[in-house]
């Protein structure tokens, strides 16, 4: 789960760790309220769980308080990657000297929380590892004892130029990494961690992603949950025990396993179509998800042809042509359907299907370049 | 030969008195594995079909000189069910369960490595030494025996491509998922150093997907140390970049994790990749110099 900025910084705040002063505005009079409250000048930054807010002109400076309105005014409602900016962030302007990085997340390979720090901030990480390695610093947390001043101390102080401001850097790590255990994150990120006037590092931006297993531990936090992150169908899908994301293609897919779901997409993909969708129905098998996952699907008006595409396991494909029956009579499916079965109970599965004259496929190739034709036919 | 699991292999199953637990102990057992006992607390003293139940895995082990246990808990109970398997000292731990927080994972697999076991999964279908023994959820009969590996961090991708597989003639050692999760406890480039030292196994097929770097260290690995060849598949070239496709672990996340840089590596490691699943026995006889044979 996803925050936005003004929350991950309310966290960071919780945490002890200096942030500029700032609050969130839901209108133009609100901004002003806040503007005039904490004393010009602000930054007015939209509140989108996407990057690139800056550059898509989502993020600016007011001298006063007019300023801030008539930002706001312009920023809420505008659209940044599709995205329609809700609220907008208004927070004391800082003067930055200098801009550093510091993140903490799970390294994979190493199976460990991980620190990275770095002397250049406020750009993406993942280029500064391109264009200048050698300002990165990044070390592994203890598995027992977590941050250890002793072990990690000077490690953490190559990314700063002085010891006072590695001294300060140390103690805003310590306080995401008490952020990072008590909420189970995967990502806590100051970027850019900024040094300014007076000498001080505060978090001028930030990210925090909460670990979606770890959530039922957490359930004060499903309040903070933008509706953003996830589209109405997608939560639909969610709630009805399905794996879905949404994509552009004219293709549905519907298909038993993660894996097999993003080798059947690659598949349309390689036979010239494109896919609508990525859905895994889960390992059970009830005909209602199949039911629910052809509702969703079928929503879409661009859809062309629907392939459903199932290797049954846990998965029984008895259970899956039930529900494509109920579907039929249902939902009716005004597009071409087609089907794919194999695995558990694949005989009954195709016996239910051809008693109401539907043919099943049983190799993937040839069901994908079946679906395909029908979908530039259609 | 296989690796990991054989003929002589003991299971015991913790969580067999649940839905998936039973019907997946009764599937073992009728595949020809020995499963010997199974673990739920407060239901000692019961039976399934004849495997016993024993409140706790220490009493399982003591009864039954248990060396594999696979674990169906629900993911809120699987940290206590892993503590248990390591505690009783089991060599090989096999966690089915979807769900386990992250930083969970990251204790428990460092448990495990303490207490000497080793770890496949979390969230994954187990694996699979075709004719001798199944420890996992894979329906049995797709599998041919014979002497391909195949590593996957998928369930019913790997079934896809072991029944192309199978069609084809190429029989298999062992097949084993690894997990779907961000961290799991073998990854590809250990189980590809067993699979290289292992007299029955003559080459290996590799299944991955977006998200993390595995692929890439297993490429360099087998560019650096491997003799035996591997052919290899990558899921997920068409999945969007900061969306979570099903699996915890497949996410494309800042750049990083794309199918395509995992294909790149792969090939730069002069491993043939295939662009469709029903490609890659074809690909992997060649390498064999073998010739593939008709559908079964």
């Amino acid at each position: 789960m996803k925050l936005h900025e003004y929350q991950a910084k309310g966290f960071l705040r919780e945490f002890g760790i200096p942030v500029p002063q700032g609050e969130i505005a839901a209108n133009p009079d609100e901004a002003r309220k806040i503007a005039a409250r904490i004393g010009c000048p602000v930054m007015v930054k939209a509140q989108v769980l996407v990057g690139g807010r800056g550059k898509a002109g989502g993020v600016k400076m007011a001298n006063d308080p007019e300023e801030a309105v008539a930002l706001a005014r312009d920023i809420i409602g505008m659209k940044i990657k599709g995205i329609e900016v809700q609220r907008v962030l208004v927070a004391k302007a800082v003067d930055i000297q200098a801009e550093y990085y510091i993140s903490l997340t799970v390294d994979r390979s190493a199976r460990a929380v991980q620190c990275i720090a770095s002397a250049s901030g406020g750009m993406e990480i993942e280029e500064v590892a391109v264009k200048e390695p050698e300002k990165i610093v990044r070390f592994p947390l203890d598995q027992e004892e977590g941050l250890v001043r002793a072990k990690h101390f000077d490690s953490l102080a190559r990314a700063f130029p002085s010891a006072d401001l590695a001294r300060q850097a140390w103690s805003i790590v310590e306080g995401m990494c008490k952020l990072f255990y008590a909420k189970d994150c995967s990502l806590v990120e100051i970027n850019p961690c900024a040094l300014v006037a007076g000498g001080h590092l505060v978090a001028a931006d930030a990210k925090v992603i909460f670990d979606d297993s770890a959530l039922y531990k957490h359930p004060e936090l499903e309040v903070l949950r933008s509706p953003e992150e996830y589209g109405a169908d997608e939560l639909e899908a969610r709630a009805n025990g399905l794996s879905y994301v949404s994509l552009d293609g004219t293709i549905g897919c519907i298909v038993n396993g993660a894996g097999l779901s993003m080798a059947t997409m690659d598949l349309i993909k390689y036979f010239g179509a494109s896919p609508a969708n990525f859905l895994d129905v889960g390992g059970s098998s009830n005909p209602e998800k199949v039911l629910s996952a052809l509702r969703i699907i079928l929503r879409k008006d661009h859809i062309r042809a629907v392939l459903i595409n199932i290797f049954g396991g846990i998965t029984r494909c008895d259970d899956i042509a039930r529900g494509i029956l109920m579907a039929r009579e249902k939902l009716g499916i005004p597009v071409p359907l087609v089907i794919r079965l194999i695995g558990t109970n694949e005989a009954e599965g195709r016996q239910l299907l051809s008693a109401a004259g539907i043919e099943a496929y049983d190799d993937l190739t040839e069901a994908v370049k079946a679906v395909v034709a029908r979908a530039g036919k259609a | 030969m296989s690796i990991l699991i054989g003929k002589d292999t003991r299971i015991i199953v913790q969580g067999i008195t649940g839905r998936d637990g039973s019907f997946h102990a009764l599937s073992m057992r009728e595949y020809g594995s020995q499963v010997v006992g199974g673990v739920t607390p407060g239901k000692g003293g019961q039976d399934l079909q004849g495997i016993p139940v024993f409140d706790t895995v220490a009493q399982a082990v003591k009864k039954t000189g248990a060396d594999c246990t696979v674990i169906f808990v629900p993911a809120k109970f699987a940290t206590a069910a892993l503590h248990e398997a390591a505690d009783a000292r089991i060599p090989l731990v096999i966690c089915i369960t979807e769900g386990i927080p992250v930083l969970e994972m990251i204790e428990n697999t460092h448990y495990l490595a303490t207490h000497g076991c080793r770890l496949i999964g979390p969230n994954c279908p187990g694996l699979i030494s075709p004719g001798a023994c199944k420890v996992g959820i894979m329906p049995g009969r797709i599998h041919l025996q014979g002497d391909i590996g195949v590593i996957s961090r998928s369930g019913t991708l790997t079934y896809e491509v072991v029944w192309a597989l199978t069609r084809a003639g190429l029989g298999q050692s062992t097949c084993i998922g690894v997990g779907g999760d961000p961290v799991i406890g073998t990854g590809f480039v250990e189980l590809l150093k067993l699979f290289e030292e292992d007299p029955g196994t003559a080459g290996v097929v590799l299944i991955g997907e977006i998200g993390g770097e595995d692929e890439e260290r297993a490429a360099e690995y087998i560019h650096g140390s491997m003799r035996k060849p591997v052919a290899a598949f990558i899921s997920g070239l068409t999945a969007p970049p900061e969306k979570r496709m099903g699996h915890a672990g497949a996410i494309v996340s800042g750049g990083r994790g794309t199918a395509d840089a995992k294909v790149k590596a792969l090939r730069a490691a002069e491993v043939p990749v295939a662009e469709r699943p029903d490609e890659i026995p074809a690909l992997l006889a060649a390498k064999l110099k073998r010739k593939v044979g008709g559908s079964r």
